[in-house]
């Protein structure tokens, strides 16, 4: 048996369930109905929660920029006090924050496509129903019960292929929504502990840096001071 | 013949092109069996963009079921294995 083959068993028996078990032909008309409206409802609840998603990685995305840009300038810092070792650590720090950084933009660059392919089901699905909506009035309207029997499974079925194919990209986009909720939680817990860098002491290294650069600041004031007073003792003699 | 591609929309296909269809799908059977997921993903968009390129897009507003199925372009090497295992590709 054939790939595609074997994907359309897989099809069909979601779309069976989709269905259930068609007994009254004018009943199933409107149960279908009533499931397509609610399926309707449910992409967009997954568009909501794709956008909304994808606005917190956004927002993830500048506290790593921030953390990555403090990051940079303590380096710095930590250079001009004449601790190098100090500046490695810090650039050792922004270099484990680039990687999580990369990993970020393709999270959301995922999770953008998501959005694109939910919306675009979206409005498949709303023209589809819409016309359901038409042809099951006029089936009910215009045929006997025999006659619409044919029209009616034939409907059916293709609007229910139609809403196996949609549930299945909202089922996706839900499972990657899931994924990237726990991988986030994951980042924002390493924003938290420790690479957040302070000078007002928040973190250690950054601890460090303050002391430091403030060590640094009172050698310097030291010299100028000594420099100055070596000036008037000279002056005096 | 009918075609939908998951997540794309349904196409009508000549029957012409049913033999380079089953070529790819055999090709398919193979590399899932096999594990290739390289190659599995090239037969995928193949078949997906002979499809598109051959084939007349339907209007979303008709209705009718689907002769031929072809799973969404990334579908992955495990999910295409689940389809073969009989799992159901998808719960629910």
């Amino acid at each position: 048996m054939g790939f595609l083959d074997r994907m359309s068993t897989v099809v069909q028996a979601r779309m069976e369930k989709i269905m259930g078990r068609m007994e009254d032909p004018r009943e199933t008309l409107d149960l279908s109905y009533e499931k397509q409206l609610k399926l309707l409802q449910d992409v967009k609840r997954g568009v909501a929660e794709v956008t909304t998603s994808k606005k917190r990685m956004e927002m993830q995305k500048a506290k790593l920029q921030m953390n990555l840009d403090k990051l940079d300038s303590q380096a710095k810092d930590a250079l001009q006090a004449g601790r190098e070792d100090l500046a490695r650590k810090a650039l050792e720090n922004k270099s484990a924050l680039q990687g999580q950084m990369q990993t970020l933009d393709q999270q959301i660059a995922d999770l953008v496509e998501q959005q694109q392919k939910l919306v675009a089901a979206e409005s498949r699905l709303a023209t589809k129903v819409e016309s359901f909506r038409t042809k099951k009035e006029s089936i009910k309207a215009q045929y006997s019960a025999a006659e619409a029997q044919v029209r009616i499974t034939e409907s059916v079925t293709g609007i229910s292929e139609e809403m196996a194919d949609v549930g299945m990209a909202v089922q996706k986009a839900e499972e990657k929504t899931e994924n990237m909720k726990a991988r986030s939680a994951a980042l924002d817990d390493l924003l938290e502990a420790g690479t957040i860098t302070d000078y007002s002491g928040g973190d250690e290294l950054g601890r460090e840096i303050a002391q430091a650069k403030a060590k640094s600041s009172v050698d310097d004031d030291l010299a100028r001071m000594k420099a100055e007073m070596n000036i008037q003792i000279k002056e005096l003699k | 013949m009918i075609i939908r591609i998951l997540g794309i929309g349904q196409f009508r296909l000549d029957d012409q092109h049913i033999d380079s269809l089953n070529k790819i799908d055999n090709k398919i059977v193979e590399q899932v069996s096999k594990g290739k997921e390289k190659e599995f993903r090239k037969s995928l968009a193949k078949i997906i963009s002979m499809i598109q390129e051959k084939g007349e897009p339907i209007d979303p507003a008709e209705i009718f079921p689907s002769d031929i199925i072809v799973p969404p372009a990334d579908m992955t090497l495990e999910e295409a294995k689940k389809v073969f295992s009989g799992d159901g590709l998808i719960k629910g």
